[in-house]
């Protein structure tokens, strides 16, 4: 569809351009994760075990960023009406934002964390391992979201409601997604079930996630 | 094509708005939308575009496009102008006739029609009220559909842009698009019919000075 692929152009397009969400999100994982070694100290085995949670953790919140504009800012410019009355169905159009967030603050972070994991003491496997489960992970966390950004698009600084709406729902995320990257370092639990539990969530999240927020951009738009 | 609304009721906040309103618009016509400040002028606009909920009441729409809504069959210019301004001129209204489909002019036609061919390149950022305006209206010209639906089109723009849009509506009835306009002022079209609101509605009270609330609850 056309009017699709113009609107994650256009997404893509408004992320990169100043004022955008695609660097400011990378730049907070970098800031976080570097945060981290100076505030434990060299302890080398310590980051090594604490090193996937604090990548996950930092992901989680760099996704949180621009979440709060991703509907918000179409609502104040009036850009959100003309897409409500869009030929396309709303559940694609909210789809496909949330596939260009992905692709400008997901995508990116999973492409960093190798460079930033070299900080936290990670090995070759254990990085390869952590990037697997970021890159499978992080759409669940951007489809989630989708859901608080409709919830809150009408609110003036509705980024708190946000995070307090989105952050409770993505603890299965952050479980299993730690979980199964600390099963490539080494840990007690096997890689497979934490990982093909992330992979459903993702799944679910990607179809729950539009539809709840088509619904609720439905509502509140008043 | 004929757009009729039966006893068309719209609430807002608990609140209503306007009630009882019935009107009906055919190819070539223009009907203005009048009344005072929080009459309910551009809550009529949104409620035919299904931006609002209608309460009560009918609307049909004769002779269009049955596999498409209302919405989708119309422009609606709001007051906002959908723009973005880290896009520049071209690439907003790119997005524009890219997402709204059936493509009728190219974006430099389009941008030439409403006199920003010079801009194409600048940051919507930097424009002026009137030019953002201008760019919004660009959107109705390069992309075809025969319902137009503005609210107060001939807002912020200068004399020469309002006989061009003036220009441009005329076009569009001439191609048998009918236009519902909410408007203060005149149109600069002469086969206009006026729908006053306000007075159709008996429970909208006008505002008592009394109250600072009354006067900017819903404006227009």
């Amino acid at each position: 569809m056309t009017s699709l692929g113009a609107l994650l152009i256009r997404d893509m397009r408004l992320a990169v351009r100043v004022g955008g969400g695609a660097l400011m999100g990378v730049l907070f994982f970098l800031v976080v994760v570097t945060l981290v070694p100076f505030a434990i100290g060299p302890d080398l085995a310590l980051l090594e075990r604490i090193g996937p949670a604090v990548l996950w953790l930092a992901a989680l919140l760099a996704n949180l960023l621009a979440l709060d504009r991703l509907f918000a800012a179409d609502h104040e410019d009036g850009s959100l009406d003309l897409l409500l009355m869009s030929r396309a169905p709303l559940e694609l159009v909210v789809a496909v934002k949330g596939l260009a967030h992905w692709l400008t603050t997901g995508l990116p972070l999973v492409i960093a964390a190798p460079l930033i994991g070299l900080l936290l003491n990670l090995d070759g496997a254990a990085q390869a391992g952590l990037v697997l489960t970021l890159l499978v992970g992080t759409p669940a966390l951007t489809f989630i979201g989708l859901i608080g950004a409709a919830i809150a698009v009408a609110l003036r600084r509705g980024g708190l409601l946000l995070a307090v709406l989105v952050l409770p729902l993505t603890v299965p995320v952050l479980i299993f997604g730690v979980a199964a990257a600390n099963a490539v370092l080494g840990g007690a639990a096997p890689f497979g079930t934490p990982f093909t539990i992330l992979c459903a969530l993702s799944l679910a999240s990607l179809v729950i996630g539009p539809f709840a927020a088509a619904a609720a951009l439905r509502q509140e738009i008043e | 094509m004929r757009l009729s609304a039966s006893n068309l009721a719209c609430h807002r906040g608990g609140r209503e708005v306007f009630a009882g309103v019935s009107f009906t618009v055919a190819s070539g016509e223009v009907l203005a939308v009048t009344g005072r400040n929080g009459a309910g002028k551009s809550s009529l606009l949104r409620t035919v575009v299904g931006l609002l909920r209608i309460a009560q009441g009918s609307l049909t729409l004769e002779g269009g496009n049955p596999e498409l809504t209302i919405a989708e069959q119309a422009h609606y210019l709001g007051h906002q102008d959908a723009l973005k301004p880290s896009l520049s001129v071209a690439e907003n209204l790119e997005f524009w006739t890219g997402f709204l489909g059936r493509k009728a002019a190219d974006v430099a036609a389009a941008l030439a029609a409403v006199g920003l061919d010079s801009l194409a390149g600048l940051p919507a950022a930097y424009l002026s009220a009137g030019q953002r305006r201008r760019l919004s209206i660009a959107r109705l010209f390069a992309v075809k559909r025969s319902i137009w639906l503005l609210d107060e089109p001939m807002s912020t723009l200068d004399a020469a842009a309002q006989d061009r849009l003036g220009g441009l509506m005329r076009a569009h009835l001439a191609e048998g698009g009918f236009i519902l306009a909410a408007t203060h002022g005149p149109l600069g079209i002469e086969a206009t019919r006026e729908l006053r609101l306000g007075e159709v509605g008996s429970a909208l009270a006008q505002p008592s000075a009394s109250s600072p609330w009354s006067a900017e609850t819903k404006a227009s």
